[in-house]
């Protein structure tokens, strides 16, 4: 094993993560702010590949990459709006159930309206390859994966930047921790609590995005990234938004070296780094003391 | 009495759905198929769930064409047919299924699968049921030979069929070198990657590495960095459903420079990956391109569906066949009886030779096809022309076992009728 192939897994990771890293961000600003673990995340993952394929055919590529998350991120507001909003008040074992039959639901959807085969979607001429910038040091690596990397490092910062330093922001961290004070200085949560799941659904549909061209655009493609998108936050702690970051940065690395070294292990790996973390920090890597959900 | 928000009561919604219930019971389908013979009934388990489904729709719509087109034509036996359809998720779910059909439906012959776990747990059902059930979709030898029961039929090329067609073209193209595998991680794959083995060992070439992939995985490209690594000369691929989309796209997406043979290949998984991502020599059983009445039936096919058929239509549509020829045959609905004029049961279904089942395993004798991945520029449509039939294997003048499981291989232990 060399260097420069360790450095290929290596980079590899990173990207996996990266997409991992959106998705497990989606989950946990969602779990924060409204209490409900979101089951169909990963179809919303599969809906975000699909827009952009038909987005892509009427309009081209640029503009689907910039409409697709914005349309899957109506839907989810749609979605609360509607329904999950009427299953906030009593158990929260309720949300959990509804998503879980929502998830069903919308892949069923998705087999009905466009099959169950899938569409072909090919990556874009110009991410085609190698990239040739990395040629001169002696590595190839695809271009389009650099390109994964780029988009979502940029989404990370743009939504921390959000969360952090915005009047928004603040309000979505007031109201994950202490929703009751929150409403009594006079700011309702209502729309609040749908723009977090419409944001919530636009990141696991961006994920999708940038995914469709690599993997088969297909009613199931969500199945295995939403496993481990929880993976990921169970991992990073529920909430935390740097928790999330570097335990999706972790698993893509994981998972990825466990290939290169003992691939027999590699579809487990990444379950026993949070059996684990889980042993020793029990609410996760970056996991703080939240009132509510203690 | 409590009252539900909309003003029904309880009880007054069990009176209404118990008398809507009784009115259905009376007058709907069943009260009026009774006036009739019973139809034929056959059960179609065919994943519409999970990393096979994508072959799935093209199994249960050649089996509605097939049964549309004899019950047009009067039926079999003065019965019609009907089809009744379920989801084969996984061996558990399989044999529930078949449970199912064979309990409640009272099905008289049960046809598909594409997973060979489920076709394996399947089997050990209808033999006890003494139920024909015509395997369309899955591949493993261990269904056709050393877990073979005496109920259970092939009309899907088993393993060594489909290696022996793409090892023929290899051998004569001197592609025996040195060779890296991949692997899906299950039943078919661990089958597939035996008889790939022997193939290659058996002509010298060298193994220079291997890998099980877990099923329906998303992402191939820490495999393909080992491989890229390697410098093979030839990657052979044991990859089913999904998986062998992804593969194919990222094998593309990472440029590697080595010939891409595969084990099995379904046309479904290769146009979803689309024109010009799949490159490299395949083995199929059945291609639209192959002959004028294939075109024709394709062109049917697509008329009625809006899809052109793959290969996975073709093996429902003449499973279905052969079971209603069967039935035709031995003029009875038993079990037993419908499995007995299937054993040497000769078809032609578009392949233009006779085919028929073989005794000892049960498997459908017919010839193969290696087809070669058109590039974009080649693809006169860039979405269906995805292939080019390169050979016809076994030749026309050559008997159709040259490419089945040698019968020396035979360790198939058959129970009694």
């Amino acid at each position: 094993m060399t260097l420069t192939n360790f450095f290929y897994y290596f980079l590899n990771g990173i990207v996996m993560g990266s997409l991992y890293v959106l998705m497990a961000i989606g989950l946990s600003v969602i779990f924060g702010m409204i209490g409900i673990i979101n089951f169909a995340h990963g179809v919303v993952y599969a809906l975000g590949a699909y827009a952009m394929v038909l987005v892509t055919q009427q309009l081209g590529y640029w503009p689907s990459f910039v409409i697709s998350p914005i349309l899957v991120g109506l839907l989810g507001m749609v979605i609360e709006a509607s329904f999950l909003r009427r299953i906030y008040v009593g158990d929260p074992l309720r949300g959990l159930l509804f998503t879980f039959g929502l998830a069903m639901v919308l892949e069923q959807l998705i087999r009905i309206i466009w099959g169950p085969s899938g569409f072909p979607y090919l990556i874009p001429g110009y991410f085609a390859g190698t990239a040739k910038s990395m040629a001169s040091l002696g590595i190839e690596f695809s271009r389009y994966r650099f390109f994964i990397f780029i988009c979502a490092v940029g989404v990370i910062f743009g939504l921390w930047w959000f969360i952090e330093k915005t009047p928004y922001g603040m309000i979505i961290r007031a109201g994950s921790r202490d929703p009751e004070m929150v409403r009594i200085l006079g700011i309702s949560l209502k729309p609040i609590m749908t723009m977090v799941f419409g944001l919530g659904a636009a990141l696991a549909g961006f994920a999708g995005v940038l995914a469709a061209p690599l993997a088969g655009v297909q009613p199931s493609m969500g199945d295995n990234v939403g496993n481990i998108a929880f993976v990921v936050v169970v991992i990073g702690g529920l909430g935390s938004f740097w928790g999330a970051v570097l335990s999706g940065l972790l698993v893509g690395e994981v998972e990825n070296l466990s290939i290169l070294i003992w691939p027999p292990i590699a579809q487990s790996a990444m379950y026993i780094l949070m059996a684990v973390i889980l042993l020793l920090r029990p609410r996760g890597l970056f996991g703080e003391r939240w009132e509510r959900f203690e | 009495m409590r009252r539900g928000k909309n003003g029904i009561t309880r009880r007054s919604f069990i009176k209404g759905a118990g008398v809507a219930a009784l009115t259905l019971g009376f007058f709907g389908p069943r009260g009026r198929e009774s006036l009739a013979a019973e139809p034929i009934k056959i059960g179609q388990i065919t994943p519409t769930t999970g990393f096979l489904a994508p072959t799935g729709w093209w199994a249960t719509h050649g089996a509605m064409l097939a049964v549309d087109e004899a019950n047009a034509a009067g039926g079999v036996l003065g019965r019609k047919i009907e089809l009744i359809m379920e989801d084969e998720v996984n061996p558990g779910v399989a044999v529930q299924k078949a449970r199912k059909l064979i309990e409640k439906d009272k099905v008289h012959a049960i046809q598909g699968t594409v997973s060979s776990a489920c076709a394996l747990a399947i089997g050990d059902v209808v033999q006890r049921a003494k139920v024909v059930f015509v395997n369309t979709g899955s591949n493993s030898d261990e269904i056709r030979n050393n877990r073979c029961h005496r109920y259970v039929f092939s009309t899907e090329g088993c393993n060594t069929q489909y290696v022996s067609t793409i090892g023929n073209w290899l051998i004569k193209n001197k592609q025996f070198n040195r060779w890296y595998f991949i692997t899906s991680d299950y039943a078919f794959g661990h089958d597939l990657l035996r008889v790939a083995r022997n193939l290659l060992k058996k002509n010298d070439g060298v193994e220079l590495g291997s890998e099980l992939v877990p099923t329906g995985s998303t992402d191939f490209s820490s495999y393909l960095l080992k491989i890229k690594n390697a410098k093979p000369d030839t990657v052979f691929h044991n990859l089913a459903g999904t998986d062998q989309t992804n593969f194919y796209k990222q094998y593309k997406e990472f440029g590697l420079p080595f010939p891409v043979a595969g084990g099995v290949c379904d046309t479904a998984p290769a146009w979803q990956a689309g024109v010009g991502n799949v490159l490299g020599m395949f083995p199929l059983v059945w291609y639209h391109t192959i002959n004028k009445e294939s075109a024709a039936w394709a062109e049917k096919f697509l008329k009625l569906y809006g899809k052109l058929p793959e290969n996975q239509a073709w093996c429902d549509y003449v499973g279905t066949q052969c079971i209603l020829g069967a039935i035709a045959k031995a003029g009875s609905l038993e079990g037993a009886k419908i499995g007995q004029a299937l054993v040497g049961f000769k078809i032609d279904c578009l392949k233009g030779r006779e085919l028929y089942f073989r005794e000892w395993d049960n498997q459908l004798m017919q010839p193969m096809y290696v087809v070669r991945g058109k590039t974009r520029e080649e693809s006169s449509d860039k979405e269906w022309d995805i292939f080019e039939v390169v050979e016809e294997i076994p030749h026309k003048n050559e008997p159709l076992t040259a490419i089945a499981i040698p019968d020396s291989e035979n360790v198939c232990k058959k129970e009694p009728w």
